[in-house]
Order: structure tokens, then sequence, then C-alpha cells
């Protein structure tokens, strides 16, 4: 079952830009690439947790802003040599609006 | 299932046997892991180079957790293992028995404390682990903190060495007439003592200690003449011992170590040895090429296949930068045995051979080891040099008959040479390497693990690499900004200028970027390239721009963030310290540090309370001290002759007015300067970008420092009359910095690309040129003079520090 929630404008974030969602899961980043694709993943490096949300975004794809790990916004997984992965949520953009998948946030405090 | 194996000890030696094990024989065996130390493998050569600074725990872990996950290896660090009954084939330790197939004793040794009076006092140290390392760091900590250590061999000179680069004072005690006597004859001994004691360690020979003195703990030692040298700490490093009392116990055979066979077997045949803990033919070994050798063979018996451990010459290499020796074989005079010695005291270079009956025996070398690894691939064969003797102690190069070219001394190696001796990596395993696929520089160390451990022969290593790939090699350096182009930075800056480039779309249109949108190390230096070539038309994108610039911060590792205000050449006063405490107060900051380039730091602020926390440095008159920026940090001063007796100029005066005409500009890297009023230096000025030496005829100009990863004296560009002068030739240097180097290249490392004389043609000699250079650089600042804290504070970027939302306030479903 997925229910999605709307947690803000696209205009709200800038483009190649990324702001934070507080959760309580933890800080969610909200990242919107150059193409206008929105990607919702858990705001901390596999690595040093790190805050993605505050590093350079690129492609499909952030840099971590401690030590550089590059990690891939659709999946969540740390790419090249490096290994890990963080938690992705489904979102969707709807006449301008960002919509995220409650559930999945609850699956996730469920497991935590 | 397969066998249960299991290990004692956690140490390089077993990691590396496992490591071999895993690889020819995967799931052949459970592995279960015991180590005394309360972490996993590491490479404890590499110990040295952490108590120096020069590199983290972190980087010399050899195994991590993954690791021991990914081959299944059950580990039980901190655990000590207190017995072995071998006729049930278990291992006892305080929370019970685990049973074993085979068994590998790796227990390693133990350093040997000398049983002098006072041995055991507090602040007595070993050097063998990581605690002993974090025990020195914390005495290194202590203002004027003072070290013995005693013992003066690879280990006991590695420590001082490390000691000293900490700051504390260092006097090295040595029972043997001198250094190293193992390793070294006396007159190489000699050089490396006068290097040592050039760096502020002392060195004591034939000095015995007879006690070490202290109430409640350390305070120095007294040796049999009477002197008495004070101490905070005391390392002993006076050898080590094989750590054999586990396997002694549980009957094995042993003598000084854990005896063993060729495979590695111990008198009991399900029980192996490998490490330091082992005796071998009458011989232990503390070296680490042999102990890999040993991992080989332990990995092989286990598997089943034959092999046997042999003995091979081994070379020592001291891990103390700067002072190069090197020496192999038996070097020890004695009839029928002749010499063949090179001096060149003046440059410390020093080259001794010793020969018997037309063979190498032995090669000590100090200052030029360029050529061990040939001498030693001589020793090894047993080749006759009488043919080459006549020149043979001027090394591979003019045994070749080629030119002084390092390729050509590589090139002249046989197969068989040693490159990486820690890892017993020949330069023919390398050409293999290269033959079956690896490609780079980076595979080949990932394949023959050629200087992965003390890296001492990454240079070696590199160029073999080099020949052999021929023109498939590519340094790093020589290739594109990244893998989104092929073009250099300086291809690229000139292509913005000449096809007026001004955006970083347009730029990757132009030049055919590969990647859509550029990446994480290309984006910032487009920007910054940008914004220099175009300074009022380009306008600066953020979000190319790493965090600490894009929201004018310092991030640490926790995520929050360090603030640094602006204290224009060093100077406050009350209302801005007053202003400081109020905001560490009502932010609650958790830090206040004074910085080295005269600065206050507040350190642990969130992210979020950073436009208030500028909002009240600026009401009190303070700007962002751009701490976090490729660009203007700090402006260092002493008082000159403001206060001073010995200040020549008011070098605090032109401090502040060199620091009000360069902050805010942006430039490649990060840009620091520093005023002396007199000579005597007391603001650092010579290991800065720009230094600025007062004399009492005017100023001395100097560039190109650094004291950081790499530590650089600066060189003279030139010396005015005035102030004047002063700050325009200093604007000049910084534009014509700003225009040419690559992004992030300090001044160093660019001058040194187009040499300093280019510079002086630009900045000293040709004025029209020096008069262009300042007019652009005051053109730029017009634009780039705005502090950006009062910007935010005013609501640029607000997004950056407040959440998209906060779903944590709405009531939970």
């Amino acid at each position: 079952m997925n229910d999605f929630i709307d947690i803000g404008a696209l205009e709200d974030i800038p483009s190649q830009g990324a702001r934070v969602l507080r959760t309580h899961v933890g800080c969610v980043a909200v990242f919107r690439t150059a193409e206008d694709e929105v990607f919702a993943l858990d705001d901390a490096c596999p690595h040093k947790k790190g805050p993605l949300s505050n590093g350079i975004q690129h492609g499909r794809s952030v840099t971590c802003p401690l030590h550089n790990w590059v990690i891939d916004l659709s999946t969540g997984r740390a790419t090249g040599a490096d290994e890990g992965g963080v938690a992705t949520y489904p979102v969707q953009v709807r006449g301008g609006r960002i919509l995220l998948d409650a559930s999945s946030l609850a699956a996730r405090l469920a497991a935590q | 299932m397969g066998q249960k194996l299991v290990v004692i000890g956690a140490g390089m030696a077993s990691g590396r046997a496992l490591e071999h094990l895993f690889e020819t024989a995967p799931g052949a065996y459970d592995v279960t892991l015991f180590g005394a130390e309360p972490r996993g493998n590491y490479n404890r050569i590499m110990l040295s180079p952490v108590l120096s600074g020069e590199k983290t725990y972190e980087e010399i872990v050899t195994h991590d957790a993954a690791w021991y996950a990914e081959h299944g290896v059950t580990t039980r660090f901190g655990e000590a293992v207190t017995g072995i009954d071998r006729t049930r084939k278990v291992v006892i330790t305080a929370t019970g028995e685990t049973p074993y197939d085979k068994l590998v004793i790796a227990t390693g040794s133990t350093p040997f404390i000398i049983p002098v009076p006072g041995h055991e006092l507090p602040g007595v140290l070993a050097y063998r682990d990581l605690d002993d390392v974090e025990a020195m760091l914390a005495a290194s900590r202590l203002p004027g903190a003072r070290a013995v250590v005693i013992g003066g061999g690879l280990l006991g000179l590695e420590a001082a060495a490390g000691l000293k680069m900490r700051g504390m004072e260092v006097t090295v005690l040595h029972i043997m007439p001198h250094l190293m006597e193992r390793q070294l004859d006396a007159s190489a001994a000699f050089l490396l003592a006068r290097a040592l004691e050039a760096r502020g360690i002392e060195v004591l020979c034939e000095a015995h200690t007879a006690e070490i003195r202290g109430q409640g703990r350390v305070e120095g030692v007294l040796l049999k003449d009477g002197r008495v040298i004070p101490a905070d700490i005391v390392v002993m490093a006076a050898g080590i011992r094989p750590s054999s009392a586990l396997a002694r116990e549980a009957g094995l055979a042993c003598n000084r170590g854990v005896l063993v066979d060729d495979a590695m077997v111990t008198s009991d045949e399900n029980i192996l040895a490998v490490g330091e803990c082992v005796e071998h033919e009458g011989v232990c070994y503390g070296l680490v090429a042999p102990l890999y050798d040993q991992a080989k063979v332990v990995a092989k018996t286990l598997t089943g296949q034959e092999a046997a451990f042999t003995p091979v010459e081994i070379s020592t290499k001291l891990k103390v930068t700067g002072c190069d020796l090197f020496s192999a074989g038996d070097f020890a005079e004695g009839p029928g045995r002749e010499e063949i010695v090179f001096r060149d005291a003046m440059r410390g270079v020093y080259k001794r051979l010793v020969l018997e009956e037309g063979r190498i025996l032995g090669a000590v070398m100090y200052g030029d080891t360029a050529d061990g690894g040939w001498f030693l691939s001589k020793i090894k064969a047993r080749e006759d040099i009488s043919e080459i003797r006549d020149t043979l102690i001027f090394g591979p190069n003019f045994a070749g008959g080629a030119t002084l070219d390092p390729m050509a001394a590589v090139a002249a190696l046989p197969d068989d040479a040693e490159i990486c001796g820690c890892n017993g990596v020949c330069k023919g395993q390398i050409i293999a390497a290269i033959d079956g696929g690896a490609k780079s520089l980076d595979a080949v160390k990932a394949v023959t693990k050629a200087s992965t451990s003390c890296g001492s022969c990454a240079g070696l290593t590199e160029k073999v690499v080099a020949l052999t790939l021929g023109d498939d090699f590519v340094l790093p350096a020589a290739s594109g900004m990244c893998k989104c182009t092929d073009h250099s930075h300086d291809e690229v800056r000139k292509l913005i200028r000449a096809q007026a480039l001004k955006s970083i779309p347009e730029v990757q249109q132009a030049l055919q970027w590969k990647s859509s949108g550029g990446c994480a190390s290309c984006r910032p230096a487009l920007n910054y390239y940008l914004l220099c070539e175009w300074p009022g038309e380009y306008e600066d994108h953020g979000k190319s721009r790493f965090i600490n610039e894009r929201v004018h911060a310092n991030i640490q590792k926790d995520g929050t963030y360090s603030v640094v205000p602006r204290m224009w050449g060093g100077i406050t006063n009350a209302a801005e310290l007053r202003a400081i405490a109020d905001v560490a107060e009502k932010f609650a900051i958790p830090t206040v540090k004074v910085t080295g380039g005269q600065r206050i730091d507040l350190l642990g602020v969130r992210k979020e309370d950073l436009p208030a926390v500028w909002a009240d440095l600026n009401a009190a008159g303070m700007v962002s001290g751009h701490a976090y920026a490729k660009g203007l940090r700090t402006v260092k001063t002493c008082v000159g002759t403001e206060h001073c007796r010995f200040g020549t100029q008011d070098s605090t005066g032109l401090g502040i007015k060199l620091e009000k005409a360069l902050w805010g500009a942006w430039s490649p890297h990060k840009f620091k300067l520093a005023v002396s009023g007199c000579p005597r230096n007391c603001a650092e000025a010579t290991c800065k970008d720009f230094g600025v030496v007062c004399v009492a005829e005017g100023y001395q100009l100097h560039v190109g420092g650094a004291a950081g990863l790499d530590v650089r004296q600066t060189e003279l560009l030139c010396t005015v009359k005035t102030e004047e002068e002063a700050i325009e030739y200093c604007a000049a240097f910084y534009q014509l910095y700003r225009e040419n180097a690559q992004y992030l290249h300090r001044p160093y490392k660019w001058i040194a690309k187009v040499g300093l004389d280019w510079v002086k043609q630009q900045v000293v000699e040709n004025e029209e040129s020096r008069k262009a250079l300042t007019a652009r650089f005051f053109h730029s600042q017009k634009f780039h003079q705005k502090d950006p804290w009062a910007e935010r504070v005013r609501g640029t970027d607000s997004h950056e520090f407040a959440p998209l939302a906060d779903l944590t306030q709405v009531a939970a479903e």
C-alpha cells in the first residue's frame, strides 16, 4: 500500500540542489536534479554518515561532502570501488508538488 | 562444511596467510581468528607514520569487518587464548573451548623490557601496538614533554623521529658504539646520527641505562656514568622476543621461538606456526618480508600442497622521512673480504660494498639509496662482478653505459630485482601482472600488492609500470581534468578565454564534455575558471561549489560547521571578543579555539543556526573570515615597530592593509599571508604562500611557501622600499597565480611548474605587466568584496539552512 503525502513544491528545491526532510526515521535528503527528477534518500552516507544533502550533485549522483563517496540517487548505492548503500523512498512530482510515499517511512521505522 | 581452522593472533603474518588461503581454497576451512588486541589486522610496520602524524590508523587497517564477514571468519578480538589441549584438539579461553582440526599459532613477539630498576613505572612504554602509539601521543600533547628512547635500532629511531615530529624533546640512548649496528657500519651510522641531530634528536651512544627514576611515574633516566636525562616517557625499543609461551605450555617443541619445519609445521602435525613467534633453522625473523614468505607456505601446507620456506637475503630501509638508508647482506670486515667505498661528505652520501671472490656480499648506502635494489639482486644472484668492478659503485646507470636517466636505471634491473621488499615483489612479477591485463599503476598495485605496505618503493613501482607499458602509460597528471573530458586544466582555461565561453553548460557543450553535467571534480574547477576570467559577468554557480563555500563555514565530521570571523591582521579588541563570547553562549557552541592563523574558531555550530550566528557577529562589526575558502585566508602578523624592540617596520599595519586589499577574492586554492616585522620572522612569513619580512631598508617579498602536506620554504621574489609597493606586488603576484594556476594547486606547486624566473619577469621586471595584473585584480575585487554572511543574513540562499518540511511535527498515524 502506497501512501503519498505532499512534502513541498518542486520550486522549493533549487535545481541541482537538495533540501532536508525531518522524519521519525531521521533526516531524509530530497534531491532535485538538473533534469527536474526528484529523489529521496537517507541523509547519511553509508561510509561515515556524512550529510549527503550537502554534497555536490551531478547527473543522478551526489558526492558526499566528507570523503567524496559517490552515491547513486536512484538506488542509494555507493558507486565505484566503495560498497554500501542507504535507504531510498519513492517520490513523485505531480502538478509541481513533491509527493513522498509515507508508507515507506513507516516501513523503515518498523524495521529500525 | 569445511574443516575447522583456528588462528591465534591477528597480526600481519596471519592476515597474509588467510589472504593466500582464501585465494587458493575458498571455503576449505571455517576460520576462527583470535587476537589479543581489541581490533583486527592492521599494518603494524606503518605505526611509525601514524606516530609521526603522516598517516591515520584507518589508513593502515589491512582487513576490516567487511573482509572478515565476506570470508566467513569468526573474529574473537580482545579475547586471550589461555591454553591449548592438543589431545582433545581445542583452544581454551575465558569463555570456554573452541575445537580445531588445524591450528595456526601466530602469537608474534613481545617487546623486551630491560629489567632495570624503575622499569615498571607508569610512563615506561614499549613500541609494539596501537595502544603504545596512543600512549605516546597522549604524552606528546603536554607542552615541553620529553621522551627518552632506549634502543637505537630501526624501531627506536622511527619512534624517536615520530615523537620529535609530534613536538617532543627526544633523546635516543643506544648501548652500542653506533646506531643500527645490525644494519649499518660505523660511517653510515655516523651520517645517520648527524641527520637525526640536525632534526633536534639527541643521540647518545654507549649509553648504559642504570635506572629509570621517578616518584609514582617516570621522571628521568640515570645512566651508569652518572648522567641523568629528564623524561616524561621512556620508550623501550631494545628488541623483541618471540611469544612462544602458549606453545611451550602446550608441550610443543620450542627453543627461542616455536620450532617449525620447512612446511611451517610444529612438532604437532595439526599445528602450524607463522610470524615472529617462529624459529626456523635457528633463526627468528622480525622483518616483514620473510614473514610474508612464511605466510605463503602456511596457506599451501593447509591446502595440502608441497611448500618450503627458504630464507632469502633481506634488505632494510628506515622509514624516517628524509633519512634514506639501505642495507643488505653481510658487510662485516673479514679476511679475504674487500671493500669499495664512495663518500661525498658534503652531500651526506655514503655507499659501501663488501666483496668476496668477485661477488658482492653486502651493501650499505646512506643518502642516495636508489641503486639498492640493483645491488641486492646481485647479492642474491651471487653474480660475478669482476668485469664491472671499476664502475660498480656508481650503480646500474654506469654499468649500462647509459646516461643518468632514472628510467635507464630501472630498465637495467633484472627481472628478479626486488622492487617491493615488504611484499616480496620483484620486477618480473610486475611485468607479469601487466602482461596479465593490469593496465594501470593502480591495477598493478592491486594485483601484486607492490608498494602497498610501507610505500617507500612507490616511485620505483611507478617507473617499472611506466617502462613496461611504454606509450600506454598515462600519469594521472598528464590526462584530462577528470573522467568527463580529455582536456587538461590548462587547455580548458585557454579555451574559455579564446572562445569567450561564459557558463558551465557552454564550456561543456563547446569542449564536448563526455558526461551530461560534469562531476564533483570538474564543476568546482570550471566555476572558478569562469569566475576568474569574467569578473562581473559570470554569475557564480553555488551548486558547483563545495559545501563549505556554499554555506560559508567549514563542515565537520558530524555535519556541524565551524565559523571563523575575520580579525584583520590578527588584531581584535574587547568588544569583538565579547560578541564572540556572547554568540558562543547563546548558541551553545561547544568548542572555541584559537587557530594557527591568529583567528578564533567557533566549532560545532548547527547548520540551521548559521544565519543567526552570523547576524550577531555582523552586528558587532565582524565579517566572514573566509576560513573555508579557496581564496584569501588570513594575514598573520607580529607586532612590529608598534611594540617590539626589534621591529623595523609596522608589520601589523601592513598586514591589515594587505588583508583589506585581498579579502573576498577567489583563487585556485587557499592563499595565506604573513608579515614579520624583522628577520627574526615571528609571524613565520617564510612558509606562507606570500610572506613579507620587514628589514630596515624596506620589505622582502617571499613567495611559494607551504606548511601542510608539503613543507616548503619560500623563495625571495624581490625587495621593495615602500608599503604601497609591497601591496602592489602582492596583488600582482596573487592575480598572476589566480589567472594561471590549475584549480587546487597552491602557489608552490604552480611556481614549480612555471618557474620562479617567469613569475619574477611578470611581477618584478616587467612593470607594464605588473600594473596590468594589479589593475585586473582590483577590478575583480569590486565584484567579490562582499561579505557573504551579511548576504545570507539578508536571505540569500535561505533554502540551504531550513528543512523542506518537518514530518516529525505531524501526528504519527
